[in-house]
């Protein structure tokens, strides 16, 4: 351990804290960030490292002599394949084809790099997906454009106000409040059917399912204040949701 | 109950959903079998057996052990295929219903819906970590020897 040098564990920790960071902000479990960090030290001869992860920041200690290193997690969103890339350089890495320099650049690149669907493809998808859901949910095949519309339409929404204003809550409170008083209008107007089976079906995509999976799996593997916040971020994306549909039922 | 049908918009929902969630593009394809296979068993269960519950529980079960599989053959985090494949499941329709019942002064009503709605999502999560065990159990003697070779010991 003592053979490593200086600027060698500064770089090596500058790694492990990136793979760690691109990990927790796209979406990846708890565990698997701490999972990930540690089999990076050990491959680095550093077997006495320990992490703590939360959603919203990270902790490393590498090693006794070695000072504790943090970095902050601002925002999260999912993008899986971000998750699967930094895996990736993970597994490099520790097989050893990577050295610690090119394992770094590498995930400088994918922290850098926009992977993400055109946004109108995202769009056609949530469309989509509600389109399926109504017939899934036993809805009419009159309503499907209605569905169809609502869902793209709802997804919009909420993605426009998210990069307005970064409120979660609101974003999604404003997005089904949306939904509904369409859905309510179709209804109204005689054209749609079913005024449950459309709102159920456009409010799909906006449902937090990831972050149910995850908050789920990090408290079966110990990590409760993870598994508590997740939870929470969780029950709050439902209630906004819940209470956009009630304000426009309760008319 | 039309099968064909429903396997297709099963996997062209999470397919869909795989999209919105950006997860690699030759896994897309995946994700949506792991969709269809979660929904197909869901719905047979409540066919035969008539209990949302345990069909969740079955589906969920069903999707994270396909996951699972895929992970390995792709060599990616299980994660990947386990989200998109899980939203199907979600108890929607229950939640509704019981957000309608509240606003509407139903407030019994509402609580047999919400207290399905909360079994079937527990339900969900048991059914994942439950495949996840299995597999882990399934799967320790290699794992083991990956972790010895690494110089990672378990305990």
């Amino acid at each position: 351990m003592a053979e490593i040098g200086e600027t060698r564990r500064e770089l090596a920790l500058d790694c492990f804290l990136l793979a760690g960071k691109i990990l927790m902000e796209n979406g990846a479990e708890t565990y698997r960030v701490e999972d990930t960090m540690i089999r990076m030290a050990v491959s680095q001869k550093m077997t006495h490292s320990h992490c703590f992860v939360t959603p919203t920041g990270i902790m490393f200690s590498p090693t006794e002599e070695m000072a504790t290193r943090f970095v902050r997690i601002n925002d999260r969103q999912t993008d899986l394949e971000r998750v699967a890339l930094v895996n990736a350089v993970s597994r490099r890495l520790v097989a050893g084809e990577y050295t610690l320099q090119k394992a770094y650049e590498e995930l400088q690149i994918i922290d850098q790099t926009n992977y993400k669907f055109h946004i109108g493809l995202q769009i056609l998808a949530a469309a989509m997906a509600s389109g399926c859901f109504l017939i899934l949910l036993g809805g009419s095949w009159s309503d499907l454009p209605f569905a169809f519309v609502f869902g793209g339409t709802g997804f919009i929404i909420v993605e426009t106000i998210l990069i307005q204003t970064r409120v979660k809550f609101f974003a999604e409170f404003i997005g089904a409040l949306a939904i509904g008083i369409l859905a309510l209008l179709a209804v109204h107007s005689g054209y749609g059917t079913d005024l449950d089976t459309i709102i159920i079906g456009s409010i799909m995509p906006l449902v937090p399912g990831l972050l149910i999976t995850n908050a789920v799996r990090d408290l079966m593997a110990g990590h409760f204040v993870s598994g508590l916040s997740k939870g929470a971020e969780a029950f709050l994306t439902a209630f906004a949701i819940g209470a956009g549909i009630a304000l426009v039922l309760s008319f | 109950m039309n099968w064909p049908l429903e396997a297709f918009l099963s996997f062209l929902a999470a397919g869909s959903f795989g999209v919105i969630f950006n997860t690699p593009r030759r896994t897309l394809f995946s994700c949506g079998l792991v969709g269809m296979t979660g929904w197909l068993i869901y719905r047979s269960y409540v066919l035969v057996l008539d209990d949302p519950t345990q069909a969740s529980f079955a589906g969920a079960f069903g999707v994270a052990l396909v996951a699972h599989l895929l992970a390995k053959k792709f060599k990616m985090p299980m994660i990947i295929f386990s989200v998109a494949g899980i939203i199907p499941l979600v108890p929607g329709s229950k939640a509704y219903n019981a957000m309608r019942n509240i606003v509407e002064n139903n407030y019994l009503e509402a609580i047999t819906y919400a207290s399905e709605a909360l079994m079937i999502s527990g339900a969900v999560a048991m059914g994942l970590v439950f495949a996840e065990v299995l597999m882990q159990l399934f799967f320790k003697r290699q794992a083991k020897r990956i972790q010895r070779k690494i110089g990672m010991t378990q305990n």
